[in-house]
């Protein structure tokens, strides 16, 4: 089936050039981060993660958001998402690979990442979210291939698919349960110690996951001729609405708990970040920028005639996903650090070295992205003759 | 040709098994011996006579007695043994800086204290912050690879530098900021070598290590040498140490005791 990715139209051609050498500046800025250490990013004393973490958090939100086509589809039937789930588990595979490669990027001694397995350490959070992410992308990549060999073949699915399938669904959960786990066990740590992380975690993949896939599915439809359908969509959003609500919701309840009880030490970071504390306040614009687009969201799709109109819902999508893309990519790991356990205020700004390896990560997913993709719409078309 | 190919398998098949057996002899042997004298079944090392011993290590720092001379001394004796780069120096910025102890006003080192009306001793007198070497570490609970731990025999919290894969993870996990990353080469900072100290490459995290290394010598920490009787050391588990002792008579604080890590460095306010 890989044969199909090796041959296409000039713009396939374009797209992976391009993503191709975003991979190979991301390589040799990365090459000079080996060389002289993670001293080339931003962060500093205190804030001890930065861009990298941010992104592989949001990342494995991406990734476990599969499992809203996942599960309608193979737990209740739902078959009109039947043309749309394998773009969803390809989609968790190049997030999580993302999200790997971001772990292994921050890393100071990248080359002693196997002590991981070396000297297994199960109270350590990292040890489990190494072993649900490694599991969450062999599932998707076997479910995904076998089922599409399966229709290109014009066959069903083999039997042994069904179990490893149902597996698939609790290890979604589980990716983003265990990495809000990382951060919500931390004694000392305000920002993060707080029971709804996970869930508001959960929310809020269920909510930018499902809209980075309809904006996907409107980039397919306008650049190739493959169609999900109008139903499948509008199934979608709903959850996107809904999943933004949610998310919303256990913002505010954070919002509540945190400035009712006015202890200092949980309101000073959301102070931070929303009106900047000591007179520092680099992401205060982001932090409201993201609400209100999320708000926003929320009222565009809770309308039927709002979520109805393709334009208004593409832009919803966008709303969405750069919402939550500030939220945890941005402001959730410095919203930790900051203020310190000393209650000093060190910002952290991602310098450019960052954020091109960063773009090179991002351009390696969006290359697997892209050619996984494009053997999809290639069996598509062959099985439609 | 069949015949001598099947004898050819054969002879080959007993040599590995020979060679296997004989290898996992070689093996055995030696750690054998020493399981017969350590149930843990790791390697087990004796201490030099003159090392000093406790079941659990203590630091109690009497903040009537710090001076600022006395926190300038104590750094500066800490980070000349340890080989502690100062980038602060050297860069004129905080944004890579390393350090293991350091002086820090009141107001910050105890942020969970109540802030209103302290003396004016404390509002005049920075007083010195380190690694809590903490019963309870969560820095330890947190690592995955254990390459920082707590040394069952005397409580201290170490680090194995060349197991250490600078995730940081410990760095988020210790509530007291006691940890440092080495973001760049620290040699380039070190103004002398401490021949007798381990360095540290770029990439890995460093703290306060108590003196593990001058305690196995005999020789009392460097920050309690250099800090003119402010600093008094001892074991904890005994009553009649010295720290005891000095806890007996007076009250003592430790910082954010209420996250339930069991800090052993008091605080004489």
């Amino acid at each position: 089936m890989l044969e199909k990715a090796l041959s296409g139209s000039k713009t396939y051609y374009t797209l992976v050039l391009g993503l191709l050498v975003l991979i190979g500046i991301g390589f040799l800025f990365y090459l000079k981060q080996l060389d002289f250490g993670l001293g080339v990013t931003g962060m500093n004393r205190d804030v001890t993660w930065g861009f990298y973490i941010a992104q592989f958090t949001f990342l494995v939100g991406v990734a476990a958001s599969a499992v809203m086509l996942v599960l309608p589809y193979y737990l209740h039937d739902h078959k009109e998402f039947g043309k749309m789930t394998v773009l969803g588990e390809f989609l968790a595979v190049s997030a999580v690979l993302m999200c790997l490669l971001f772990i292994i990027v921050d890393l100071g001694q990248p080359q002693r990442l196997l002590n991981v397995i070396l000297y297994p350490t199960p109270q350590s959070m990292l040890f489990w979210d190494m072993i649900v992410l490694n599991g969450y992308l062999f599932l998707n990549i076997i479910i995904g291939w076998n089922v599409l060999s399966a229709e290109k073949e014009g066959v069903p699915p083999e039997k042994w698919l069904k179990p490893l399938i149902y597996l698939s669904i609790p290890f979604a959960v589980s990716i983003h349960t265990v990495t809000a786990f990382l951060y919500s066990g931390l004694p000392g740590r305000g920002f993060w110690l707080t029971a709804v992380l996970a869930p508001k975690f959960l929310a809020s993949a269920f909510a930018a996951g499902p809209a980075f896939l309809i904006l996907l599915s409107f980039i397919l439809r306008k650049f190739t001729n493959f169609d999900v359908g109008k139903k499948p969509i509008q199934t979608l959003a709903m959850i996107v609405c809904y999943a933004t609500i949610a998310s919303l919701f256990l913002f505010f309840c954070e919002i509540f708990v945190t400035f009712y009880s006015q202890i200092p030490e949980h309101m000073d970071h959301k102070l931070y970040l929303f009106f900047g504390l000591d007179g520092k306040g680099a992401l205060v614009p982001w932090m409201w920028t993201s609400l209100l687009m999320l708000i926003s969201a929320a009222v565009l799709l809770v309308i039927p005639s709002g979520r109805k109109n393709e334009y208004v819902l593409g832009l919803a999508c966008i709303f969405v996903f750069f919402g939550s893309w500030i939220d945890k990519g941005l402001g959730l790991i410095s919203g930790g650090f900051i203020p310190n356990p000393l209650h000093e205020v060190n910002e952290y700004i991602p310098t450019v070295p960052e954020v091109l390896i960063s773009l090179g990560v991002y351009a390696i997913g969006f290359l697997v992205l892209t050619i996984l993709f494009k053997v999809v719409v290639g069996v598509k078309e062959e099985v439609r003759g | 040709m069949e015949n001598s190919r099947r004898k050819f398998l054969k002879t080959a098949g007993y040599s590995v098994l020979g060679v296997a057996a004989g290898s996992m002899l070689i093996g055995i042997t030696p750690r054998s011996a020493t399981t017969a004298e350590d149930s843990s079944g790791g390697p087990k090392y004796k201490s030099r006579d003159e090392a000093l011993k406790a079941e659990r290590w203590g630091l109690v720092i009497d903040t009537r007695k710090i001076t600022s001379r006395i926190n300038r001394s104590m750094q500066r004796a800490c980070h000349r043994e340890h080989n502690v780069p100062d980038f602060v120096r050297k860069l004129g910025s905080k944004q890579h800086e390393i350090k293991w102890i350091w002086p820090t006003p009141f107001k910050n080192a105890f942020i969970e204290q109540d802030l209103q009306y302290i003396s004016d001793h404390l509002k005049r007198t920075e007083i010195p912050v380190l690694c809590n070497h903490c019963n309870h570490p969560p820095c330890v609970r947190v690592c995955p690879t254990q390459a920082t731990f707590k040394r069952e025999s005397d409580g201290l919290v170490l680090m194995d530098y060349h197991r250490c894969i600078g995730c940081r993870f410990c760095m988020a996990g210790c509530p007291y900021g006691a940890r440092s990353f080495n973001y760049r080469d620290p040699r380039e900072a070190i103004e002398e070598i401490n021949p007798d100290f381990t360095l540290r490459t770029k990439g890995v995290v460093e703290k306060c290590n108590f003196c593990a290394e001058r305690l196995a010598r005999g020789e009392s920490p460097a920050c309690v040498e250099a800090s003119n009787g402010a600093l008094t050391y001892g074991d904890l588990e005994d009553a009649s140490s010295d720290i005891r002792k000095l806890l007996a008579e007076y009250h003592a604080i430790t910082r954010k005791a209420e996250l339930g890590t069991l800090p052993s460095v008091f605080y004489i306010i």
